[in-house]
C-alpha cells in the first residue's frame, strides 16, 4: 500500500442552508484543525455551496467494509413494512 | 489642490494596493506548498483584486471617462501609488505571511475606520472589504504562528521575514496635504493615527508566534505616495501589463 505523504486528511460536511443536514462534501489535508477548517472553506464554498463546515479527521471516521454488504444491509430488504410510506407527509414538512 | 483631486488621490492608492498585492499574490498560484494552500492563495488574490476593481472604477468615475484598465494597464509605474510594502516580492512562503499579516492589519484598522465615511461608495467598500479581509489576517495570522511556533528552521525564517519586510511598513502610514481636506471632511481617517493601533495587533500575533517584533524605531523606507517606489514595480507592472501593450486596444 502506498503511504500518503501529505499533511493528514479530514473529511469535510457542508451545512447548505440552516435547519439542513450537513453533507459530505470531500477531503481536505492539513496539519490542524483551524488549518481543515479553512482549507475547506477556501475549497468546498468558493461558490456559496455553504452556511456551516465541519471538519473531522478521516483517521477517527469507523466504516463498514464492502464485506458487511450482506450481513448489514440485505436483511433489511424483504422488510418493506419498516419504510414509513403509508404515511400521509403533513403539509410544511421541508426537508425529507 | 481640490477635494476632487485629493479623493482620487486616496482611492487610486488603495485600488494599487490591492491591484499590486493581488497580482503578487497570484504569482503563487500553481506554485504553492501544497494543492489546498495554493487554492487559498489564488483566493486572497481574487479578493484583493476584486477590491481593486471597485476602486479603480469608482477612481474613474472621480475623474469621469476612464475605466478601471485604463488605471491597471496603461499607467507606468511610476504613476502607481501603491505601498512600498506590497510591492515586495514573494520571498519564501514565509516572507509572503509577514508580508499579508503587516498589511491585512493595516487594512482591516483602515475599513474599520472607513466604515465610518461620509463618502457612501467609500463607506460601502469598507464593509465588504472588512470580512474579506479578517479571512484574510486569519488565515496568514494562522501561518505566522505555526511557522514562529514550528521547527528551529521555520521560526529562524519567519523571524527573518518579519524583519526584512518591516522597514517598508512605515510607509503604509504615508499621508499627503490632500488627504488633510479628506480628514478634515469626515471622508477617510488619518491613516498616520493609526499606527499605534496596527503595532498592537501586528505584535498580539507576533507574540503568539513566540517571535519577537521588529525595533520600532528602525529606519523606514518612504516615497510611494509621490511615485518613489522599490526596484520590483518596475517589474511587476511590465509582466502585468505585457499582454496590453502588446496587442493594444485588444477584446475578447
Amino acid at each position: 500500500m502506498s503511504s500518503d505523504s501529505q499533511f493528514p486528511l479530514w473529511e469535510v460536511f457542508i451545512q447548505a442552508k440552516s435547519g439542513t443536514p450537513h453533507k459530505h462534501a470531500g477531503s481536505v489535508h492539513a496539519v490542524d484543525k483551524e488549518m481543515a477548517l479553512q482549507n475547506a472553506r477556501d475549497i468546498y464554498t468558493r461558490r456559496s455551496e455553504g452556511t456551516n463546515i465541519w471538519v473531522v479527521p478521516a483517521a477517527n471516521i469507523v466504516a463498514s467494509s464492502p464485506e458487511d454488504l450482506g450481513p448489514f444491509f440485505e436483511p433489511s430488504n424483504d422488510k418493506p413494512y419498516r419504510h414509513p410510506t403509508f404515511y400521509e407527509l403533513p403539509e410544511g414538512v421541508k426537508f425529507m | 489642490m481640490s477635494n476632487n483631486s485629493a479623493l482620487l488621490d486616496f482611492v487610486i492608492r488603495l485600488g494599487d494596493n490591492n491591484l499590486i498585492l493581488g497580482h503578487r499574490l497570484s504569482e503563487w498560484c500553481s506554485h504553492g506548498p501544497f494543492l489546498e494552500e495554493d487554492i487559498a492563495t489564488a483566493n486572497i488574490a481574487l479578493d484583493h483584486v476584486g477590491a481593486a476593481r471597485l476602486l479603480l472604477t469608482y477612481a474613474g468615475e472621480i475623474e469621469g471617462g476612464k475605466s478601471e484598465d485604463d488605471y491597471a494597464y496603461l499607467r507606468d509605474h511610476v504613476e502607481f501609488k501603491c505601498a512600498l510594502l506590497v510591492q515586495q516580492p514573494n520571498g519564501d512562503f514565509g516572507d509572503t505571511q509577514a508580508r499579508q499579516l503587516y498589511y491585512s492589519s493595516f487594512a482591516y484598522i483602515l475599513y474599520t475606520e472607513l466604515k465610518n465615511s461620509k463618502n457612501e461608495q467609500l463607506a460601502a467598500f469598507a464593509t465588504k472589504a472588512i470580512k474579506e479581509t479578517i479571512y484574510h489576517l486569519r488565515h496568514c495570522s494562522e501561518w505566522v504562528i505555526r511557522l514562529g511556533d514550528g521547527t528551529d528552521e521555520s521560526k529562524q525564517r519567519m523571524q527573518k521575514a518579519l524583519d526584512n519586510l518591516w522597514t517598508y511598513t512605515g510607509d503604509l502610514f504615508a499621508t499627503t496635504a490632500g488627504d488633510a481636506q479628506l480628514v478634515k471632511d469626515g471622508i477617510i481617517p488619518d491613516v498616520a493615527s493609526l499606527q499605534s493601533k496596527w503595532y498592537d495587533m501586528v505584535k498580539e500575533v507576533v507574540t503568539r508566534a513566540t517571535l519577537t517584533m521588529p525595533d520600532a524605531s528602525a529606519f523606514m523606507q518612504s516615497g510611494s505616495r509621490e511615485g518613489k517606489h522599490t526596484e520590483h514595480l518596475s517589474y511587476l507592472v511590465g509582466e502585468m501589463q505585457s499582454v496590453t501593450r502588446a496587442f493594444p486596444g485588444a477584446k475578447w
